[in-house]
């Protein structure tokens, strides 16, 4: 799994950090499959918002969550300059939808934070901590915990 | 060339074991799933030592040793018998129609080196 | 993986087919079969449990494969007649073993009160004065197995290099012996094979070698006995070695080297004092007078001497140091041999000699190392059983799976470039498109072909039932025989995964409700014990399962009464026996007054065949009163493509299994009937069936599609009823790869699974009995006016 912050002292790592909005997150570049452009996915029945739908990624069905909506920020229609991370997440692999891809960047997990109380439970359940970046602040993403309740236990 | 074992034994864990200790050891080893294949393969393929079991399908330990004495080309082949401590009986009577040794299950692989290299060069 | 963890594999693989046999046999036994190979092989398959346990140290396997066992051996000594009950007795003790196989895999634990119980019975089935005898009767203490397994904890350590593998340098143990010593001279071994030695293959050079390596020798051979030339018998022995052996080994140690030899030959094994004539630390080997007890030449000249008595016919130089004959690559080189090398080495080659001469007296030379000879031995060793009659070769499941996923790709691909081309306008003669049609039929060809790799006879989901069976059996206190045909019927892996539940539940429910008590039975006429089949047969495309029972049949009117009484049906439907009998599919049915523990678990046959259908698959049932119950269930042969209709709802693309489609039709505005605020029903053939709008039943919509406007696809789940699905239109059919919605996903109700369509997009495939039965909950009052 990609929560890891906790596990070691001052492990290095390489995150990649991408923007929702005028916001900037990150994951483990570990967890990052690939990247690709936005295409249009088929919706599934009775979902959560935040789940686009499906997309045929090389003859697998991969869900598509609009990460933004997860995160309770507002979105607006994905347009091709949108931009989908696959992710792996325990045994499955999702597309995470989001504005673009900014940065690579290589830390040290002591220097990441703890999300303070301030944040919205919302935000709090999918980020685990936060740094400072250049004078930008970016979250860490649990990646565990983006798929609908029902599927981060069976994850 | 390294010596060449032949294993009989119906039991495919004892001869993935044997296999594994004897080959270990640097021999090469030839299987056989019971009694008559074992003289098959001996006649086919000779061997330098043979290391059977009793009890098995189609011909069982006793047949296999008895074959072997019978075939003058493998009259001086060495044979060793996988026995347990309980076939004390069988023991005798493996011996008795030429088995030249035997090893005690569960063997252990230096015991078991040691037993062929006492039966064989 | 590490060796001794893949051997343990291997035995625990082993373990399955070695109970798979014992159980045959013991069924076969049951039957009456007391054929010495039935048992003998019962008893072998026992055995060789216990004899892999015993490797890995697996110790409460062991012990109760050995009480076991030794019950099996009394029978096939003929000590313990096989009767009705001895089998019952051990079927019951299989099942046990099958469960401490099961938890010596799993390291977990197993029921000590059944297997101490178990045990008991075993011995029950012995004498007891012979169960003393046999020592079986101490089964709580841990001596009685031992002593007679002669266990040894956990023997085979692979990390161990190979330290004492055979890599017997005699020069180098033989310049340890030509250093001054400070060891003294400690046991003196006097050795005279006899001619039966030899004749067991035995070799004095062997042993002596072997003796060299507890320590330093010195050997001297007394061949006084060897006759002159014209009097030398091949089958006699003649020689007398006799060897000093200095070092801290016991007796029992030297001994030891002996084993396989002392009840052949005369050996002395004594404790040498501070013997003067050996006091002499320099080794007074060339000294004919150091030994007082054979009158033995030791000296390489004797030697010669002698060599030349007994092997005339070898070559004149028989001394050399032969090379160590090392088995494992002897890592050294030899250093400049001491004299007292040339002494043992010598000695040994003549002993070598001695017994080869002897032993190929009489034989024809050996082929010797052919290189055809030799590839074939390795062709053999490598694959293990040599018993292969039919050319066959082992895959890795996962490559199959990953061929069958690249041809589900291809498949697609196909089918897109075929849309594209199509789409493109070029005319169906054109040899493009000729060329695709011949590429279809060879994906086509291709696919099947692929399937067929990974198709498996049912064998191993049916062997799992006698036991089941017979636990159910004994639970509500009948008497069962099972049968089973047509195990060989092939299917693919995908769908043999998921037949063990529905299986099970028919079994159970077979045994629990079909049969009756064997008091009923004798009152009713038939014997006191059941019968139930297991079936499996191809038919149609499909696999069709049968699970069919001679017991008392469905009790029609009670069904019906009870489908009343819950408001399934109305009192005054007018069903066929056929749809009484399946009445008991309909979910919140139980036929079952008191739920007992076996057809319970919670799980009604309305689960049953949601299950089965969730795989594309039916069940019926036909019974007849009196004289027994049938479950039928068919299944598709995989469950990695699918027949489909294509059909669009609410602007998507949709898939619904053929299987479950009878018919579509064009509503006409006057068979819609509204019931209630939006529930709809449409009347076909005057039956009223619901009529279930897709896209807004997949949330897709809000608004109805006005019926008239759309097409209805009259759907069938059997047993359960009919619904009609509204849709936009009817693409076409085609067949499509299943892909899972739940391997990245989860899954969703009222979708099946997903499939890639010729354009590359994902389409969802309907699981039409869900939406069937959700429309049905949803009003109940329509089921009671409508036919079953």
């Amino acid at each position: 799994m990609t929560d890891t912050v906790t596990q070691s002292v001052a492990q290095r790592r390489e995150l990649i950090a991408f923007r929702i909005g005028d916001q900037e997150f990150c994951v483990d570049i570990m967890s990052v499959r690939e990247i690709r452009g936005w295409a249009p996915a088929t919706p599934l029945p009775r979902t959560p918002s935040f789940v686009k739908g499906v997309i045929n990624l090389r003859g697998a069905v991969l869900p598509i969550i609009d990460l933004g909506a997860r995160l309770g920020l507002s979105t607006s229609e994905p347009t091709a300059r949108h931009v989908i991370m696959v992710v792996h997440i325990g045994e499955r692999t999702i597309g995470l939808l989001v504005d673009a891809v900014s940065d690579i960047i290589n830390m040290s997990d002591d220097l990441v934070q703890p999300t303070p109380d301030v944040a919205s439970d919302q935000v709090k359940t999918f980020v685990k901590g936060l740094f400072a970046l250049d004078g930008r602040m970016v979250s860490l993403i649990a990646l565990d915990r983006v798929l609908p309740e029902t599927e981060a236990e069976a994850a | 060339m390294s010596k060449t074992v032949l294993t009989i034994d119906d039991s495919r864990t004892m001869r993935e074991m044997l296999n594994m200790a004897l080959v270990q050891a640097g021999y090469r080893v030839i299987q056989a799933v019971d009694g008559v294949e074992g003289l098959e393969v001996l006649r086919a393929e000779g061997a330098d030592v043979v290391i059977t079991d009793i009890n098995m399908p189609r011909m069982d330990g006793f047949g296999v040793i008895e074959g072997v004495r019978a075939d003058p080309a493998h009259r001086a082949t060495p044979i060793l018998v996988l026995t347990t401590e309980s076939d004390a009986t069988k023991k005798e009577r493996a011996r008795s129609a030429g088995a030249t040794g035997w090893i005690v299950k569960p063997f252990n692989p230096t015991k078991l080196v040691e037993a062929i290299r006492r039966v064989a060069a | 993986m590490d060796p001794f963890e893949s051997i343990k594999a291997t035995f625990f693989q082993e373990c399955e087919e070695l109970l798979t046999d014992m159980e045959s046999g013991l069924l076969a036994m049951e039957q009456g079969d007391d054929d010495s190979e039935t048992i003998n092989a019962v008893f072998r398959a026992v055995h060789s449990v216990k004899g892999g346990a015993g490797a890995f140290g697996l110790e409460e396997l062991i012990r109760f494969a050995h009480v076991f066992e030794t019950v099996l051996d009394e029978m096939r000594s003929g000590k313990l007649p096989l009767t009705d009950e001895v089998a019952k007795v051990l079927l019951r003790a299989s099942d046990v073993l099958a469960d401490h196989v099961a938890a010596a895999r799993s390291g977990g634990g197993v029921d000590e009160g059944r297997t101490v119980g178990m045990i008991a019975d075993l011995q029950g089935l012995i004498d007891q004065d012979r169960a003393n005898e046999l020592g079986l009767n101490d089964h709580g203490d841990a001596s009685g197995a031992d002593e007679d397994f002669g266990f040894v904890p956990v023997v085979l350590s692979l990390d161990e290099p190979a330290t004492d593998a055979p890599d017997v340098d005699i020069a180098a143990l033989l310049s340890a012996a030509a250093e001054p010593a400070a060891a003294t001279p400690t046991w003196k071994v006097i050795f005279r094979p006899r001619a039966e030695m030899y004749a067991k293959a035995n070799e004095s050079a062997l042993v002596l070698r072997e003796l060299a390596r507890l320590g330093d020798v010195e050997v001297s051979l007394d061949a006084s006995g060897v006759p002159a030339l014209d009097q030398l018998s091949a089958e006699a022995a003649y020689l007398t070695w006799t060897i000093r052996l200095s070092g801290d080994k016991s007796e029992a140690e030297v001994r030891e080297v002996f084993e396989f030899v002392e009840d052949d030959c005369d050996l002395t094994v004594v404790r040498e004092g501070e013997a003067p004539e050996m006091a002499a630390a320099d080794g007074a080997e060339s000294d004919a007078s150091a030994s007082a007890v054979e009158a033995a030449a030791a000296a390489p000249l004797d030697l010669e001497a002698l060599l030349a008595r007994v092997a005339p016919t070898a070559e004149p130089a028989p001394l050399e140091i032969p090379p160590a004959q090392p088995v494992a690559a002897a890592p050294v080189a030899a250093p400049a041999p001491a004299p007292a090398n040339l002494d043992v080495a010598g000695l040994i080659a003549l002993a070598e000699k001695a017994s080869q001469d002897h032993a190929q007296a009489a034989q024809t030379p050996v082929a010797k190392a052919d290189p055809k000879v030799d590839q074939k031995a390795e062709a053999r060793a490598g694959s293990g059983a040599a018993t292969a009659a039919t050319p066959t070769i082992r895959v890795d499941l996962d490559r199959v799976d990953r061929l069958i996923n690249a041809v589900g790709e291809l498949v697609i691909q196909q089918a897109m470039l075929s849309q594209r081309v199509f789409e493109s306008g070029l005319a169906r003669s054109s040899d493009v498109a000729l060329g695709l049609e011949d590429l279809e039929l060879l994906t086509r060809e291709i696919q099947d072909s692929v399937m067929a790799i990974r198709a498996q006879p049912v064998k191993s989901v049916f062997q799992r039932m006698p036991r089941l069976v017979r636990e159910v059996a004994d639970m509500v206190g009948k008497k069962v025989r099972l049968v089973m045909d047509g195990e060989n019927t092939e299917v693919d892996k995908t769908v043999i995964e998921r037949l063990s539940d529905p299986i099970t539940h028919m079994l159970r429910n077979a045994i629990d409700h079909g049969l009756e008590t064997p008091e009923e039975r004798e009152a009713g006429g038939k014997g006191a014990e059941g019968t139930v089949r297991l079936a499996a047969l191809h038919r149609g495309g499909r696999i069709v399962i049968e699970v069919q029972d001679d017991g008392r049949g469905i009790n029609r009117p009670r069904v019906r009464g009870i489908a009343v009484t819950k408001g399934l049906i109305a009192e005054d439907a007018v069903l066929s026996d056929d749809e009484i009998d399946n009445l008991i599919f309909l979910p919140g049915f139980s036929t079952a007054d008191v739920v007992s523990d076996i057809s319970g678990r919670g799980v009604g046959m309305d689960v049953v065949k949601r299950s089965i259908q969730a795989l594309g698959g039916r069940i019926s049932i036909t019974s007849e009163p009196g004289k027994g119950s049938k479950f039928s269930m068919s299944l598709p042969l995989t469950l990695a493509v699918l027949d489909g209709m294509v059909v669009s709802a609410a602007d998507q693309t949709l898939v619904a299994p053929l299987s479950n489609i009878v018919e579509s039709l064009t509503p006409r505005a006057e068979d819609v009937h509204l019931i209630g605020g939006r529930d709809a029903v449409i009347c076909i053939r005057d039956t009223f069936v619901p009529l279930i709008d897709v896209g807004v039943a997949l949330g897709f919509r809000d608004t109805p599609l006005p019926p008239a406007s759309g097409v209805a696809v009259l759907v069938e789940s059997e047993g359960g009823g009919k619904a009609a699905l509204l849709v936009e239109a009817i693409q076409g059919q085609r067949q499509v790869v299943i892909k899972s919605l739940e391997a990245n996903y989860q899954h969703i109700h009222g979708v099946a699974a997903a499939t890639i369509l010729g354009d590359g997009r994902v389409a969802l495939i309907l699981d039409v009995d869900a939406l069937v039965t959700t429309s049905r909950r949803k009003s109940p009052r329509i089921e009671k006016r409508m036919a079953v």
